[in-house]
């Protein structure tokens, strides 16, 4: 079957491109639009490397079609720092050390950021449950949360 | 792979009907996609139903019933300021269905159409007796949900026949449901075994009752005798231990590393009566 054309909005750019049906926003993400920030850990949604946000619903990428974004708005960790100035979850991340080999930590970010807005006081606990999606193999998950915790303080208090 | 988002249910059916091959629809695809990743089913046909009005939609009817459309994910419903006052067992079972992220494309509907014995919203939807609606070349027709799978991945739906809405009972007065599963870990796991509780009260004395299994036979089991044994009692000792008899009874698990037979036939006993103690407090209009 020939490709289907999408158009849909990327970090609030308009992007299109010509996909299999069978792949998925992931793959059209990183292939197509040479967004590879999201990484394929597992491939089967357990992991949570490839989080994104579509219609500000956290999901993974890789359980999504590309062709399923047509008309969607779609958040990807590039759009999370403003230029050249990182976002106050990125900036604690760096300052606890909250990661290591680096693969899991876009997913985080975008999950982290997403619950940040939907609950700007969680408690470990939520925060924890809530993340408990994105899989770390280095960290041991204590900074990650430190880091995500010390966010939130940082921006109630900023705002 | 042909990929239809039709714009109605009976163009939905109508698709399925005529195709050839292997069909599935897509609602959330949190199963689709990783039986298509992993070329355990690679559909000739995809029928994403999701681009069909209203299939987001969590309603609540005039007669205090509930009609979901059939794309509403596990996130929708847990974020309803009210869907989960009426119904916290449906709600909190879906919930448990897999990541926050599972939870933002996952539906009631996949988890039901999956056919596995152990999804998690299926004995809490038998217990609610939640019907849906399903379209199909011979029209429309309602089923209720413990008819609807038949074995492991497999559902009484016919060819060219699509669940078009999910249906659930008006919740009334003095009712209460839960849903418990136990798992081997905190999060993120299958159900070694699942049970769903619905009942309702007279003063202290249930007078009706709904008993479910999940992962511990072939399909989701709705337990008649386990609802006769708290029907016209206080939910005492006595009659909590003979529910626990008749949910251990109504067992016929598989043996696997995740849980034996003898394991899950007794945990099967012990989590009916914690769910159904859950869901007498509800109906009493207590915190539970």
């Amino acid at each position: 079957m020939s490709k289907l054309h999408v158009t849909t909005t990327v970090n609030g750019d308009e992007v299109e491109y010509l996909c299999d049906p069978r792949e998925t926003l992931l793959d059209c993400l990183r292939d197509k639009l040479n967004l590879t920030g999201a990484k394929e850990g597992c491939g089967t949604g357990d992991c949570g490397a490839c989080s994104v946000t579509v219609d500000g619903r956290l999901v993974c990428s890789c359980l999504m079609l590309g062709v399923e974004a047509e008309g969607k708005q779609i958040e990807t960790v590039e759009g999370i720092a403003d230029g050249d100035v990182l976002h106050p979850l990125q900036k604690k991340f760096i300052e606890y050390a909250a990661l290591q080999c680096g693969i899991c930590t876009p997913g985080i970010l975008v999950a982290a950021k997403s619950l940040l807005e939907k609950n700007p006081d969680p408690t470990e606990e939520e925060a924890r449950y809530w993340l408990a999606g994105n899989l770390c193999r280095c960290t041991g998950y204590d900074k990650i949360i430190r880091a995500v915790m010390d966010t939130a303080a940082e921006l109630r208090e900023a705002s | 792979m042909d990929y239809h988002s039709p714009a109605s249910f009976a163009e939905a059916s109508a698709l399925a009907i005529n195709a050839t091959g292997i069909t599935r629809f897509l609602a959330g695809g949190t199963d689709v996609l990783v039986q298509l990743r992993s070329e355990l089913v690679t559909p000739d046909t995809l029928i994403d139903i999701k681009k069909i009005n209203g299939v987001h939609d969590i309603t609540r009817n005039s007669d205090g019933s509930w009609t979901l459309g059939v794309a509403a994910t596990g996130a929708e419903m847990s974020d309803h300021p009210e869907l989960g006052l009426d119904w916290p067992g449906v709600v909190e079972a879906m919930d448990l269905i897999g990541s926050t992220q599972v939870q933002g494309r996952a539906t009631l509907t996949g988890n039901l159409c999956n056919g596995s014995p152990a999804a998690d919203s299926v004995p809490a939807m038998v217990a609610a007796g939640v019907t849906v609606t399903i379209t199909g070349p011979e029209g429309v027709r309602d089923m209720a949900v413990e008819d609807i799978p038949t074995g492991p991945g497999k559902t009484a739906l016919a060819k060219g026949e699509v669940i078009s809405a999910i249906n659930i009972p008006a919740r009334g007065e003095n009712g209460g449901d839960a849903y418990l599963r136990f798992i081997p870990r905190t999060e993120m796991d299958i159900a070694v075994v699942g049970v769903g509780v619905n009942l309702r009260l007279d003063g202290d004395t249930i007078t009706e009752a709904r008993v479910s299994l999940g992962a511990v036979a072939p399909t989701v089991l709705l337990v008649d005798d386990a609802a006769r044994a708290i029907i016209g009692t206080t939910l005492d000792d006595a009659a909590l231990d003979a529910l626990a008899a008749a949910a251990s009874g109504a067992c016929n698990p598989i043996d696997d590393k995740r849980g034996t037979i003898a394991f899950r036939t007794e945990v099967a006993g012990v989590l009916a009566k914690r769910t159904a103690k859950i869901a007498y407090a509800r109906a009493k209009g207590e915190q539970a």
